[in-house]
C-alpha cells in the first residue's frame, strides 16, 4: 500500500521556519484536506511530500521509501502534483496538455503506448472533457483549464495525487465537479491530499481533515472533531459558525477576532 | 497539426537543397545549376575554384549558421516560455562580437584562429549569465528585455571602445564589416572553425526536447513530472551560447533569424516546443540561405551585408508579433 509518510519534518525558507517537526500520514482511500490560515505552510508541507523541497530536517517517505532517494522519475510516476494556479505556456491541443502526465512513464504526446492513450482517455472522461480533445487549452474557461491541468495529473495514474487549491479559482459547479473527480480517485484506493480554503467545502468531502497552522499540525481528524468554533478561533483567528445540515458541515465566518495582543475595542 | 511536421520536414529539406544549389551559382560570375554541381565534384579549372573555394563555403556556413539560430530560438522560446525569446534578447550576438573583437585587437591572434570562437562563446555565456542575474529567474519579459538590452548596449560599447582605440584605419573597417554580418569571403577553415561547436550547441539543445514539453506547464509541474529544470536550463544557455558564439566568431552578428523561424513553422507543426525544434532549425536555415542568396541578387556597388538583411526584415516581424500578442505579453513571466 502507498503510504505517504512525513516524519519529523522541518522546512526553513527565507531565515522562517515555513514547517516545523511536522509527522503526517496519508492514507490510500482517503482524501484529506489540508487547511490552514493563509502563511500557514500548506503549500510548503505539499511540495515537501511531494519530493519537491528538500527538508532541513525529517524526512517524507513512500510506502516506506525516502522519497528523498528515489530517482526523479520513479517519484514522477508514483506521486502526482497540481501546483496552485498552474498555467498553460503555449496553445496546445487539450489532449496534447493531459498526455503530458505520461512523460514520466517516457511517453510523449505524438507516440503514446496503448495503455497511455488509455489513460489519457480515461482521465479526459474523468474530468468531463470528452470532445475537447483537439481545442486549445488556453482559449478555454478557466474552470475548463482547471479541469484539463487536472485531467492532465489523472494521466499519470500515481498512486498518490497532491493538489494544490485545485478548486480556488473555479465557480461552485466546477468546484464540485473537480472535487467529486477527486473523490473519486481516493475511492479508487489512491493516496489523495489537497489545499482547500473553502472549510464547508473542505468538511464535505474530506475523510480526514489536517488543520495547520504556524509550520505546525494543530488537529487531525475527521472534519466535525477539526472544524470546531474554537480550533477555528484560535488558529484561523475567526469567529465562526458551525452548522450541521443533511450535507455536512456548515462552516460561516461571522467576523475576525482581533489579532493576540490586540484591543479588542 | 501533427500530419504536417513530416511532410513540412522533408520540404523544408528539398528547400534547403535547391537553395544551397542556388547559392553556388548566384554570384558575380553566374555558372549554371548543372555545370555548378559538376565542378564541385570534378575539377572544372576555375569553375571548380570559384565553386568550392568561394561559394561552398559560405553555402555551408549559411546553412550551419541558420539551422543553429533557428534551433536555439525554438529552444530558448521553449525555456522562457515566451515566443519572443532569441539570443539577441539575451544580448549574445553583440557580447560574442565584443569578444571576438577584443582577442583579435589584442593582437594575440589572428581571425582564423581557433580563441575566435571560444572568445565569442565566452563572451556569448557572459551576456547570457549577466541578464538572467541582473533580471532573475522569475522575471518578466519587459525586465528580461531591459536586461538584454542594457547588456547588448554594453557589449556594443565595447566594442565601439575597442574600434575608436584601434591605431589601424583599415582594422577598423574591417571590425565594423566583420560585425555587419556576412559571408563574403569566407573560406572552408571558417567552416571547420564553426562545425564543432555548431554540432555541440545542436546537441544540447537537442538533448533538452523532453524537458521542454514538460516545461509547457510552468516549472513546478515540469520539476513533478521528473524533469531536471536546472540541468535543462543549463543545456539550453550553453547551448545558445556556444551555437551564437561559434556562429558571429566566423560570421559577424546576424539577428532575428532565431527570432522569426519558430514563428513560421508553428502554423504547421503546432506548439509542442520540442516538435519545433528541428522544423524551426531547418526553417533558419532555409531563411539564411535565402537571404545569402539574396544579398547577391540586390543590385548594389558592394554586397549587401547579410546582418543588416535579416535586421531590415526581421525588425518589423519582431515588431508584428508584439502587436498582435501585445494583451498576454502584458504580464507574462519569462
Amino acid at each position: 500500500m502507498t503510504e505517504l509518510k512525513a516524519r519529523g519534518l522541518s522546512v526553513d525558507l527565507g531565515g522562517r521556519h515555513a514547517l516545523s517537526g511536522v509527522d503526517l500520514t496519508l492514507r490510500p482511500g482517503r482524501l484529506s484536506v489540508i487547511v490552514g490560515p493563509n502563511g500557514a505552510g500548506k503549500t510548503t508541507l505539499l511540495r515537501a511530500l511531494a519530493g519537491l523541497l528538500r527538508p532541513d530536517a525529517g524526512q517524507v517517505t513512500l510506502g516506506g521509501q525516502p522519497v528523498a532517494r528515489i530517482t526523479s522519475a520513479e517519484r514522477a510516476r508514483s506521486i502526482a502534483y497540481l501546483p496552485q494556479g498552474g498555467s498553460i505556456a503555449w496553445p496546445l491541443p487539450v489532449s496534447d496538455v493531459v498526455a503530458l502526465g505520461r512523460l514520466p512513464h517516457g511517453e510523449k504526446p505524438d507516440s503514446l503506448s496503448a495503455p497511455g492513450q488509455a489513460a489519457v482517455n480515461a482521465a479526459i472522461h474523468a474530468v468531463g472533457l470528452e470532445g475537447f480533445g483537439n481545442r486549445a487549452a488556453t482559449e478555454l474557461s478557466g474552470g475548463e483549464r482547471a479541469r484539463v491541468l487536472l485531467a492532465r495529473a489523472l494521466a499519470t495514474q500515481a498512486p498518490v495525487l497532491l493538489a494544490d487549491e485545485p478548486v480556488a479559482a473555479l465557480d461552485p459547479r466546477h468546484q464540485l465537479i473537480v472535487l467529486d473527480v477527486l473523490r473519486g480517485q481516493a475511492r479508487a484506493d489512491r493516496t489523495v491530499a489537497v489545499i482547500m480554503h473553502d472549510l464547508t467545502l473542505a468538511a464535505r468531502f474530506a475523510d480526514e481533515i489536517i488543520l495547520l497552522n504556524r509550520g505546525r499540525i494543530a488537529a487531525t481528524g475527521r472534519p466535525e472533531t477539526v472544524l470546531t468554533e474554537g480550533e477555528l478561533a484560535a488558529h484561523f483567528g475567526i469567529q465562526a459558525h458551525v452548522s450541521h445540515d443533511a450535507g455536512g458541515l456548515v462552516v460561516v465566518a461571522d467576523r475576525p477576532l482581533p489579532e493576540p495582543g490586540q484591543n479588542a475595542g | 497539426m501533427r500530419p504536417f511536421r513530416l511532410p513540412l520536414i522533408l520540404g523544408l529539406i528539398l528547400l534547403i537543397g535547391g537553395l544551397s544549389v542556388a547559392s553556388l551559382v548566384i554570384g558575380p560570375a553566374p555558372i549554371a545549376p548543372l555545370r555548378a554541381l559538376t565542378a564541385l565534384v570534378s575539377d572544372q579549372g576555375s569553375t571548380t575554384v570559384v565553386v568550392r573555394d568561394i561559394r561552398l563555403p559560405r553555402t555551408l556556413l549559411a546553412l550551419m549558421i541558420g539551422w543553429i539560430f533557428g534551433l536555439t530560438g525554438a529552444g530558448l522560446q521553449g525555456l522562457l516560455r515566451n515566443p519572443l525569446a532569441d539570443t539577441a534578447v539575451f544580448g549574445a550576438p553583440q557580447a560574442a562580437a565584443f569578444g571576438a573583437v577584443l582577442v583579435i585587437y589584442s593582437g594575440f591572434v589572428g581571425a582564423l584562429s581557433w580563441m575566435l570562437p571560444f572568445a565569442a562563446i565566452l563572451g556569448a555565456l557572459a551576456s547570457v549569465a549577466l541578464v538572467v542575474a541582473v533580471a532573475g529567474r522569475r522575471a518578466t519579459v519587459v525586465v528580461l528585455v531591459l536586461s538584454g538590452l542594457a547588456v547588448g548596449s554594453l557589449a556594443g560599447a565595447g566594442t565601439s571602445l575597442a574600434i575608436s582605440l584601434s591605431p589601424n584605419p583599415f582594422a577598423v573597417t574591417e571590425i565594423v564589416f566583420w560585425i555587419l554580418g556576412s559571408f563574403e569571403d569566407r573560406s572552408i577553415v571558417h567552416v571547420w572553425l564553426a562545425t564543432p561547436f555548431i554540432l555541440a550547441a545542436s546537441g544540447l539543445v537537442l538533448s533538452s526536447s523532453n524537458g521542454l514539453r514538460a516545461l509547457a506547464l510552468g516549472e513546478e509541474t515540469a520539476r513533478s513530472l521528473g524533469a531536471n529544470v536546472v540541468r535543462l536550463r543549463l543545456l539550453l544557455v550553453a547551448g545558445a551560447a556556444v551555437g551564437t558564439g561559434a556562429s558571429v566568431a566566423v560570421a559577424g552578428s546576424i539577428g532575428f533569424v532565431g527570432l522569426v523561424a519558430p514563428h513560421l513553422i508553428r502554423p504547421f507543426v503546432g506548439y509542442d516546443p520540442a516538435r519545433t525544434l528541428v522544423p524551426s532549425g531547418l526553417a533558419g536555415a532555409a531563411l539564411l540561405l535565402a537571404a545569402d542568396c539574396a544579398v547577391r541578387l540586390i543590385p548594389s556597388q558592394t554586397e549587401v551585408k547579410i546582418g543588416v538583411l535579416t535586421a531590415i526584415l526581421g525588425v518589423p516581424f519582431f515588431l508584428w508579433v508584439i502587436a498582435r500578442r501585445k494583451a498576454e505579453l502584458a504580464e507574462m513571466p519569462a
